[in-house]
């Protein structure tokens, strides 16, 4: 009954989110391009699994996602797991944070659909030099050094700023080196390795983090490993395509002689 | 028949989605902490909610609205005049963000902090609309984004230079930003482009570079979702300069 009752209040809040999309799809199919729907029966029917879908989510979201990430944040900062008294330690205390950290970005980006989907055009642009599967790796290590080295900064609080406009200023150099095919690619890629289900865990975790923390505010550290893992990849797909393209000449200079 | 075995492969497309999480939480639980996880029951069923949330999400989507999406962005690179194509992009970032689940859970996340920290008074309507706001200026963005996106495309100009002006401008705002806004807005770069946006919007980008002549769908059709990560950060910064 209580569940009913959740899941009713957050249908009618979720109807509100979902309405937009589907008035943009149909008005602009009747009125702009003045064009009878193709099959109403079919987009109501889709309409109504993306708005109880969404409900779903959101309400999981708030049992398990946010909780996990939460709950991960406390149990990998107690002093029973550091080792010390939370007031007394130092940077280095908290290795098992960094390690977790890496390890949700890592495996999460590895899985992540619509990367495969990038990194397979990736590899029909390059003309095959560069892998997708290579491409996948490199974006999972981006993505997990991005996320350890931001929980880095939750527990050091360190200024978001100095990270990520330092990492602007790496992105701004290696697009001056990359081949001109590979740019758009590598900066979007840094959008879509954050999918649905990480970006709560993710946020839940930074958040947990510096409530924990002795000495941080959430408000102020608790936000930046999103932003964190949406930059690191971008590097590390310039970094991939042009190491890539540096062994392939390497590669061709030697062979011939060796022949 | 076939509609069961889709059912099937969505939820396990979903599962597959969690599976990662669920399996480096699992190691660390058992392995490393070796404490016992609090309230098992709940976040299991809650589990459960996001599987079977994200399956039948997905499959509204792909079934519904993602067709009638892409051919309307196909119809529209092809014939549309320029101003309905713009009025068209806009509105597709703008709805496409608004129902974005992942923004929906950090801009709550965000208004409960704001809250707990002072920043707003500490009610529920306050929370919800600041969470609200957010959300509107960050869907705002967007369509912005594909806005300027679809012009880049039209005139051929290069990706690089429009984002690194952008970063510019990030980085100057930032100066000014007050540093309780900071955070949010460098996450709201990467969570407003996943699962409606990033289809519904390379459809765009893509059936338009394919329709114009002499524009390379790889090199001109992607590009868009970089804007849609870019400018949230923008707006989001100058909504807490001014607000």
């Amino acid at each position: 009954m209580e569940f009913a009752w959740t899941f009713a209040r957050g249908a009618l809040a979720t109807a509100l989110d979902v309405a937009p999309i589907v008035a943009v799809l149909v008005v602009f199919q009747a009125v702009v391009l003045r064009q009878r729907l193709p099959n109403p029966r079919r987009l109501a029917a889709g309409a109504l699994c993306v708005l109880v879908g969404l409900t779903l989510f959101l309400i999981g979201l708030e049992e398990a996602l946010f909780p996990i990430g939460e709950t991960m944040a406390r149990q990998l900062t107690a002093p029973e797991t550091i080792g010390v008294s939370a007031a007394r330690a130092v940077w280095s205390d908290y290795a098992l944070v960094y390690a977790f950290a890496a390890a949700i970005g890592f495996s999460t980006t590895m899985a992540e659909p619509s990367l495969i989907a990038v990194a397979l055009k990736a590899e029909d642009v390059s003309g095959g030099s560069v892998g997708a599967f290579g491409l996948r790796v490199a974006v999972a290590v981006g993505v997990a050094l991005g996320v350890a080295l931001g929980c880095f900064r939750i527990v050091t609080g360190t200024p978001l700023p100095w990270y990520i406009i330092a990492a602007y200023a790496v992105v701004i150099s290696q697009t001056y080196f990359a081949r001109r095919d590979i740019v758009p690619l590598a900066y979007d890629t840094g959008g879509v390795t954050t999918s649905t289900v990480t970006v709560p865990v993710v946020a839940a975790l930074g958040l947990g983090l510096a409530a924990n923390v002795p000495g941080r505010s959430a408000l102020i550290d608790g936000f930046g490993l999103i932003a964190f893992a949406s930059v690191f990849p971008i590097m590390s797909v310039f970094g991939y395509a042009t190491g890539a393209a540096w062994w392939n000449r390497r590669r061709l200079v030697h062979t011939p002689k060796e022949t | 028949m076939a509609p069961l075995a889709r059912a099937a492969q969505r939820v396990g497309a979903a599962a597959g989605d969690l599976a990662p999480i669920v399996a480096v939480i699992a190691f660390f639980q058992i392995v490393v902490l070796q404490q016992p996880f609090p309230n098992l029951v709940e976040v299991l069923g809650g589990l459960l909610c996001v599987v079977v949330g994200l399956a039948l999400f997905v499959e509204g989507l792909e079934s519904g609205l993602f067709p009638l999406g892409e051919a309307l962005a196909h119809a529209f690179a092809r014939k549309g005049s320029v101003v309905a194509l713009l009025c068209f992009a806009f509105c597709l970032g703008f709805g496409t963000t608004v129902a974005e689940p992942a923004l929906i859970a950090v801009a709550g996340e965000a208004g409960a902090i704001a809250a707990e920290a002072g920043v707003i008074a500490d009610t529920d309507a306050a929370r919800a609309g600041y969470a609200f706001n957010l959300r509107m200026v960050v869907a705002l963005s967007v369509g912005v984004a594909i806005v300027l996106g679809v012009f880049r495309i039209l005139k051929g100009w290069p990706v690089h230079w429009l984002i690194i002006s952008g970063y510019v401008l990030v980085t100057v705002m930032t100066v000014f930003a007050p540093a309780e806004i900071v955070g949010v807005a460098y996450d709201s770069g990467g969570v407003t482009t996943s699962t409606i946006t990033v289809p519904l919007v390379t459809a765009l980008g893509v059936g338009l570079a394919a329709s114009i002549r002499g524009r390379n769908p790889l090199v001109d059709g992607f590009g868009l979702i970089a804007f849609a990560s870019l400018t949230p950060m923008v707006f989001v910064l100058l909504y807490g300069i001014v607000a």
